[in-house]
């Protein structure tokens, strides 16, 4: 069977919701990401603003100028949290007084009385700053002072990256959880899909009952349209099959007619001519007939070998009843079938119809070549994990034709224009022992006669 | 023996009819199933020969029925469908046994006989004639206390000659109805059986006389 791998159903689902995973677990972990940052530097700003409030409350004006006393305390603050750098500088009316004067300015055009804040590169690093302005009385005038305090940021590099180390461990194990349960998901949604494709594929040649069972709403679509199918199918079947019996009803009947007449016109007349007419006109409806036989026979065994129908069968009733059938033919001509079976019952596994068909054509051939008062063997054997079926005759043999020429279609062999024949019963044979993965051999026997030999596996 | 031949192709049905007749059966037909059943209510038959395809209703229908109505009549299909299926399912159903037409009358003959044997024989077959006794049943002449089996074509051939005593049948004749259509035989191959049943009648009154340039004839010496 074929799969068309470029359609499947399941890949593209799984493909589909893999993709949303993949898209739900980056958002996930930017966002973690993002809220991690917001959250580090935020603590890093208040502890910023709270040192560099605490520094501005001990802004007072003195007589020269402005006196600051710093607190240490703010520093400590700072230092709780990491161990990044701290750096400060006071700013008084433009000049800076104490810290280090190269710490960058506040941005342009922002209100300074509650502290601002700011991410800046200072020195060989990257520094957070926050800047707050107070104005100083100094001699009854106000002169406005700076405080800016800033810190390294490494501590908050680091938090925020072990923070989305995790976001990211987080998104990859939300992507395995989504990726096995969208598998699961494909699975169970295909489920039903699945069981129908096994209810159908599991019916035997002869199953055209519709699909029944329960389906779920997107399949009902799919199962009326395959039970509309199922039952055309049946119709052109019937159709078919009525069409074949009542065609050959109509050929064989008046055939028959032909023949029983020229049957009792034989009967009536010591006219050799006249008889050998009859007797070419006999000849012929038996021809027809056994040409069709054997091609609706090949037919059916060319269908059946596709939709074999396979059961246990017992080789040995099989045998037995195939060789009562043909008795009364072989009893015409003074044929002794001699048939040997085993005590016990042969089982196989097998479609009894292509088995049947297939020595019945052996057993009919052998009868057909075999003189009169001849011997015809039938013999099944087991050994070693296989049945045979063996049919000797006591016939022309083959004439120096192998097996393989023998089961060609519509081939005979070359020392058989005398007999009525379609080359089509050894193809049979041969045809059905592949199907069951048997061989089929044929050789000539030992003092006169063919030997064919049917090998079917045990199992 | 007696047949009920079931067949509504009215030109088939008068052939068989004739032909079985001139073997000397004795032949009703009917053309149709409800034909049959009158003809079953009122009459006992050795064998039925059943057609399939009948204008009211299917043989394998009648044929099931006549199974379960559990009369025994042993039934002989006729069929037109060659299929091995088909074979098999006509078994199944409870044929005793199936033909596919055109049929050699030699071989629906040699089934009735294998039929009829395997049913555990109908009534009296058995013919006498001069000191013998012949049973074409079990295939057997008995001359005085010893029981003679026949070969199937030495128990054709002397049915017959039993059949018309005294009367001449060429050797052309024989040959037809001893030897199938499809084989190629010179009507002296007629002397080969001729002389085989000679040897089964040995001892007995009866005798088959050569009547040169002309044929063979049962005698009563």
């Amino acid at each position: 069977m074929k799969t068309y791998l470029a359609h499947s159903i399941r890949r593209r689902l799984v493909l589909q919701l893999l993709i949303v995973a993949a898209v739900l677990a980056v958002l996930l972990y930017f966002s973690i990401r993002t809220v991690a940052d917001d959250a580090v530097e935020t603590t890093q700003d208040s502890i910023l603003g709270a040192a560099t409030m605490a520094i501005a409350d001990q802004l007072r004006g003195a007589d020269e100028g402005v006196e600051i006393d710093i607190p240490y305390s703010a520093f400590s603050m700072l230092s709780s949290i990491s161990q990044d750098r701290v750096f400060y500088r006071i700013v008084v009316g433009g000049e800076t007084i104490t810290g280090y004067p190269d710490l960058p300015d506040p941005p342009q055009g922002t209100s300074l009385l509650s502290p601002v804040y700011f991410s800046s590169p200072f020195r060989d690093t990257d520094v957070r700053i926050a800047a707050v302005e107070r104005a100083v009385l100094v001699e009854r005038s106000s002169v406005p002072v700076l405080v800016m305090v800033a810190q390294t940021r490494q501590g908050q590099a680091a938090i925020v990256a072990s923070m989305a180390n995790r976001a990211a461990a987080l998104g990859l194990g939300f992507f395995a959880v989504a990726a096995i349960l969208s598998l699961l998901t494909a699975s169970s949604v295909l489920k039903p899909l699945h069981r129908l494709a096994g209810s159908v594929g599991r019916r035997g040649p002869q199953d055209l009952r519709p699909v029944t069972g329960s389906t779920p709403a997107e399949l009902v679509p799919f199962v009326l349209s395959l039970n509309g199918f199922i039952s055309r199918l049946r119709a052109a079947l019937t159709r078919t099959e009525t069409f074949i019996a009542e065609a050959a009803h109509h050929i064989r009947t008046p055939l028959s007619t032909v023949r029983a007449q020229a049957e009792i016109a034989l009967r009536q007349t010591d006219d050799a001519e006249t008889r050998a007419t009859l007797h070419k006109m006999i000849r012929a409806v038996e021809d027809s007939a056994r040409s069709a036989s054997q091609l609706l026979d090949h037919a059916t065994v060319v269908y059946r070998t596709d939709q074999r129908d396979d059961a246990r069968i017992d080789l040995r009733t099989l045998v037995q009843d195939v060789a009562r059938m043909s008795d009364p033919t072989a009893d015409l001509r003074d044929i002794t079938l001699d048939v040997t079976v085993p005590d016990i019952a042969v089982e196989i596994q097998g479609d009894r119809l292509l088995i049947e068909s297939a020595l019945r054509n052996l057993v009919d051939n052998s009868i057909k070549y075999t003189l009169a008062d001849g011997l015809i063997g039938i013999a099944l054997t087991v050994e070693s994990g296989r049945a045979d079926i063996i049919v000797t005759d006591t016939g022309r043999g083959l004439s120096g034709a192998t097996a393989k020429e023998l089961t060609e279609r519509f081939r005979r062999g070359a020392n058989v224009a005398d007999v009525v024949g379609s080359g089509l019963g050894l193809t049979i044979v041969a045809e059905v022992a592949a199907a069951h993965d048997g061989a089929f051999t044929l050789a000539d026997r030992k003092g006169g006669g063919a030997c064919a030999r049917l090998s079917l596996p045990l199992r | 023996m007696r047949f009920l031949l079931v067949e509504d192709n009215a030109d088939l049905g008068q052939s068989v009819q004739k032909r079985l007749a001139m073997d000397g059966h004795a032949v009703d037909w009917a053309q149709s199933l409800a034909d049959a059943e009158d003809h079953l209510g009122v009459a006992s038959y050795d064998l039925i020969l059943l057609d399939i395809m009948l204008p009211d209703g299917d043989g394998r229908d009648f044929l099931a029925a006549h199974r379960r109505a559990q009369r025994d009549t042993p039934v002989i299909v006729m069929t037109a469908r060659s299929a091995v299926s088909d074979r098999v399912a006509l078994l199944d159903t409870g044929a005793d046994d199936y033909i596919t037409k055109p049929f050699d009358f030699a071989e629906l003959e040699a089934r009735c006989r294998a039929v009829l044997r395997r049913r555990g024989g109908a009534a009296q077959t058995q013919i006498s004639f001069a000191d013998l006794t012949f049973d074409p049943l079990s295939a057997t002449v008995t001359v005085g206390d010893e029981v003679r089996e026949l070969r199937n074509r030495e128990l054709r051939l002397f049915e017959i000659l039993v059949a018309a005593p005294g009367r001449i049948h060429s050797k052309a004749q024989l040959c037809d109805r001893l030897f199938s259509f499809a084989e190629a035989v010179s009507d002296n191959a007629i002397e080969v059986y001729v002389g085989r049943l000679r040897k089964k009648l040995a001892g007995s009154a009866a005798k088959i006389e050569t009547v040169r340039g002309v044929g063979y004839r049962l005698t009563d010496t």
